[in-house]
């Protein structure tokens, strides 16, 4: 039952009207008027304590209270506007830069994918834990095994790659995705114009028809609503366009550019241009199904786990035991975003750390404050103010402090969105998903009263502490605050250094990571060399393929070799593929392939996968790789000549630890007549990753493989704008159907390798100079307090003849304990957690002395700088003064 | 008619004066002033009612949906407010005057012993 909302005003008239009615009465009883209104009164008892207890008693209170704190509370932060800006702008940034990382976390770990029913989706990964290998792709029959093993509703191996579009002005390249048809009833996803594939065609190779994205369609179509039937140029293949996707329709891909697909082609991947359908021809390398409504993923894996039992007993072949054949289904989303999950939470740790420490500042500034206003607080608690009262206000006023940071904060983050979007490296996935939506809207909020509620407690309820008699008794005297409260804030400022040196470990270990990544010798020369990247076309029948032959591609590859060469500061040329390019595979998804080695042919799918790189002689002398043993590619290892092959060194310890490798023979495909001869090796490059030393490489020749993703190296003093446009011209002029796109120097590569580190890096360095700044400001502020104090204490010390060194050391001493009490709490707890950033590191330990003695001394330092400024201020004291003062 | 020799009343008990209230409202609705003179002219003028308890009082029973109010004229032709029972109070009353009388008999036996 709630209250009928009664007026006091309804209240009082009411007991106005009873004691009419009683005067009246008495009245009538022979009173006089006089004496009739006296015994009313009388027998009424006390008007106003009734009133108060109606007052009291109605529920209203509670909210007129709480309207009266905030009035109070906006009244008292305008009384100080330096106060309130410092704290609203520590919270605002404190809530602006949690409330960013967190809309990334809530995007990328809390979001479900953007399908119907997204928990039954899952990432199909087959494993060799035999012979150490994961993720090795698929084959064809075991895909149709799946298919029909009626634990899934759909099972779709997805492949893809660059295609050339031609027909329009310039040939582009785009992203295709080559599905089976499938496909878009297992994403739940309707075509909104024409219709997507028939999931009952059983076409074995590509069936031409083509679904295009609504970027596509708009872009290169003008949004023709009669695009419908129209025909593609694809690889010189002409495909029909049945249906265009909606806007927003994405691949789950892992990345901006495998999400980014502009065309969907369906096939069945059993006829060419696929190789033949057989057990161990692995080539399906990502495949994504949906499990039957009603099952759980562990469910399906045991089943799953059955059906290969069976299998390898049915084809014992092919599946021989100590592979350990196992094939592993994992929530799509989590192989989405699995591998960028340690380096979030890590972030919004670090970010919640800077916050926190924003809070304790605050805190330390609320209990200054709080001393000047003892005063204030004891004189109402002296005229009857409850103390649960007083705790209420003073709280009212850290949340509402709190409150105005946090909008602050979502304002900052919402002009600065784009700025701060920019800084995300590409290779974040679902990044497109990051927006202000209400549930990091309601994290803010949380966060802002979280703050509000850590800053505002310790000061509310000193308040409510407050000893009354002394307090008033101390009218007059400089002292402003108890011994309990200089307690309260030295405990804040060593907790604020503690976490400070936290983060600042933290941020000093990823800086010696990246640090030492960028002084590593690659083992290649980046400097002055560029690669342009194109794409010749594979049609589906291999009769049109105008480089169908190595002797024809030979050709064109020699031929724009010799154009490229008279280009404008070119000095060398060379060709490759994509896996040529160092260190440019965040861009491609093109992993290790299989490989044979000669008298150690082994059954099935024990074989090893290694990176492979297609190259033309130039290559080696043009990125300056070293050759240890053997000879390096010639001219004459051309296509008429017997397959070659360098490994590296890596490569050559691996598998001939002790004779020698050159002369040994290996194949890419147990069917492939033809082996390949090593002839030299050369030493490890980080070509993969810079933080990896040796991964083994094998690098066949070009004019003896038919690349078709290729990449053209130039080295020189190149100007990186014209370069790709008269090289554009070089290669259109031998074929005009050719796209050339892709120009980056290596020394870029190079970078955009590490954007992943450079961005955490960063983010964590700021967020460590954020909370130094902050601590040394704590610091500060408890000092000049503790000076203040002591004023009077200090000019009688001068006065009787102390040197004011003596001061000044005393100060310092004071500040140095509690720098150090913080410095050391905050080295043992990053003893305790720095492991947990082992993964994110590249060449220290987690506990690496060099860099915890580095910070903890920079921190110290930092906290003396800050505690001689007031430790200045107290030796300039003035005796008379501070005693006059008194 | 002084109140002044209402020391000598007996005092109420706690919580008795809502169970009298709603006793005294039986009879039909009731303005708070004739409520309290009510109290003290059935109790032959032995119970001390302040009037001042009254309306907090009143406002508690109001508050929990046992009695309602409105506000009207009075025999006298003064505004008042005017206060009935609701099918709820009605209910709390045979309660609470149940359990008023078993306590009294309780106490009364108790007592009765003692006196033997």
């Amino acid at each position: 039952m709630f209250p009928k909302n009664r007026k006091l005003d309804d209240f009082t008239s009411e007991i106005e009207a009873h004691l009419q009615l009683e005067i009246e009465r008495l009245q009538d009883q022979g009173l006089s008027a006089d004496e009739a209104r006296a015994a009313a009164r009388r027998s009424f008892g006390n008007v106003t304590l009734s009133r108060e207890r109606f007052y009291e008693s109605s529920r209203w209170l509670g909210w007129e209270n709480f309207w009266q704190d905030i009035r109070y509370g906006v009244r008292m932060l305008r009384k100080s506007p330096g106060f309130t800006a410092i704290a609203v702008l520590t919270i605002a940034l404190g809530i602006g830069a949690t409330t960013a990382i967190f809309s990334v976390v809530d995007a990328t770990l809390l979001h479900t994918l953007p399908y119907p029913q997204p928990e039954q989706l899952v990432s199909v990964e087959d494993d060799l834990p035999g012979v150490g290998a994961r993720n090795v792709g698929m084959s064809v029959p075991e895909w149709q095994d799946l298919q029909r093993s009626g634990i899934f509703e759909q099972v779709s191996p997805i492949g893809g790659g660059d295609v050339n579009l031609t027909g329009s002005s310039q040939p582009v390249r785009i992203r295709f995705l080559n599905v089976p048809p499938n496909y878009p009833a297992l994403l739940g996803v309707k075509a909104q114009l024409g219709r997507t594939f028939d999931p009952e065609d059983h076409t074995p190779g590509f069936n031409l028809e083509a679904l295009i994205s609504d970027g596509l369609w708009k872009r290169a179509f003008a949004a023709d609503p009669g695009i419908l039937g129209k025909s593609l140029r694809l690889d010189n293949d002409l495909y029909r366009v049945i249906g265009v996707m909606p806007p927003g329709f994405h691949d789950p891909g892992r990345t901006t550019e495998e999400r980014n697909i502009e065309i969907w082609l369906a096939s069945g991947f059993a006829a060419a241009p696929a190789p033949s359908p057989v057990r161990n021809s692995r080539f399906l390398v990502r495949t994504i199904a949906r499990i039957k409504p009603g099952l759980t993923i562990a469910q399906a894996q045991s089943r799953v786990d059955a059906l290969v039992a069976s299998l390898e007993k049915q084809f014992p072949e092919e599946y021989p035991p100590q592979s350990a054949w196992t094939v592993r289904l994992i929530p799509l989303k989590e192989s989405v975003v699995g591998n960028v999950r340690q380096s979030l939470i890590f972030l919004l740790g670090a970010v919640g750390l800077v916050l926190l420490i924003g809070c304790v500042n605050v805190a330390n500034l609320v209990l200054a404050r709080a001393g000047s206003r003892s005063r204030e607080m004891a004189v109402r608690q002296a005229l009857g103010a409850a103390r649960t009262r007083l705790v209420r206000q003073l709280l009212t006023e850290s949340l509402l402090l709190s409150l105005v940071g946090g909008i602050c904060g979502l304002a900052i983050l919402f002009f600065t969105k784009g700025l701060l979007l920019q800084i995300v490296p590409d290779s974040l996935p679902r990044l497109q998903d990051i927006s202000i939506n209400w549930s990091v809207l309601l994290f803010a909020l949380l966060a802002s009263l979280c703050a509000g509620a850590i800053f505002g407690l310790a000061p509310a309820l000193h308040a409510g502490r407050i000893d009354l008699n002394r307090m008033l008794k101390q009218e007059g005297r400089g002292t402003k605050g108890s011994g309990e409260q200089t307690r309260t804030r030295r405990v804040l400022v060593v907790t604020e250094f503690a976490l400070s040196l936290l983060l600042m470990i933290a941020a000093g270990l990823l800086l010696r990571s990246f640090s030492d990544l960028l002084n590593v010798r690659p083992g290649f020369n980046p400097q002055n060399v560029m690669a342009v990247r194109t794409w010749l076309p594979v049609p589906n029948d291999p009769a049109t393929d105008i480089y169908g032959t190595t002797a024809q591609e030979a050709q064109l590859l020699r031929e724009v070799l010799r154009r490229a060469r008279t280009l404008p500061g070119v000095e060398e040329v060379a060709v490759g593929d994509i896996e040529a390019i160092p260190l440019g595979h965040s861009r491609n998804d093109i992993g290790p392939v299989p490989l044979i080695i000669e008298g150690r042919e082994t059954r099935g799918n024990q074989v090893p996968l290694i990176h492979r790189s297609t190259v033309t002689p130039e290559y080696f002398h043009l990125l300056g790789v070293t050759l240890l043993r053997g000879r390096l590619f010639n001219e004459s290892d051309n296509e008429t000549a017997p397959p070659v092959a360098l490994i590296n060194e890596a490569f050559a310890r691996a598998y001939w630890p002790t004779g020698n490798a050159i002369g040994k023979r290996v194949k890419t495909s147990p069917t492939n007549p033809s082996w390949i001869t090593v002839v030299g090796v050369l030493a490890d490059a980080r070509t993969e990753s810079l933080a990896e030393a040796a991964v083994p490489q094998i690098y066949v020749s070009a004019y003896q493989r038919r690349p078709k993703d290729l990449a053209i190296f130039l080295r020189g003093r190149l100007d990186p704008a014209v370069i790709p446009v008269e090289l554009r011209e070089q290669v259109q002029s031998v074929d005009p159907e050719l796209p050339v796109f892709g120009a980056q120097t290596l020394t870029e590569t190079v970078s955009e390798s590490l954007a992943e580190r450079r961005f955490s890096m960063r983010i964590v360095a700021l967020f460590a100079l954020t909370a130094l700044l902050l601590a040394g400001l704590g610091i500060y502020g408890v000092i000049s307090f503790i000076v203040n104090e002591r004023t009077h204490e200090f000019g009688i010390r001068l006065a009787l003849g102390a040197q004011s060194q003596n001061i000044l050391r005393m100060v310092l001493r004071q500040g140095l304990g509690l720098a150090i009490a913080g410095a050391a709490v905050g080295l043992v707890c990053a003893l305790i957690v720095s492991h947990l950033m082992a993964g994110l590191l590249y060449g220290v330990r987690p506990t690496d002395p060099l860099t915890f003695a580095g910070v903890a001394v920079l921190l110290i330092g930092v906290a003396l700088l800050a505690c001689y400024v007031p430790a200045r201020r107290a030796i300039r004291v003035d005796p008379l003064v501070a005693l006059r003062y008194e | 008619m002084s109140t002044q020799q209402g020391t000598e009343r007996l005092e109420l008990l706690q919580g008795t004066l809502d169970l009298l209230i709603l006793r005294t409202l039986i009879f039909g609705s009731q303005h708070g002033q004739g409520v309290a003179r009510a109290i003290q002219q059935t109790s032959d003028k032995e119970l001390l009612v302040e009037h001042g308890a009254l309306y907090p009082a009143l406002q508690r029973l109001e508050e929990r949906g046992w009695i309602s109010a409105k506000w009207g004229i009075s025999t006298n032709n003064r505004k008042a407010r005017f206060y009935s029972l609701t099918t709820a109070g009605r209910k709390q009353l045979v309660k609470e005057t149940t359990k008023w009388k078993r306590l009294a008999t309780a106490i009364g036996r108790i007592l009765a012993s003692e006196e033997a």
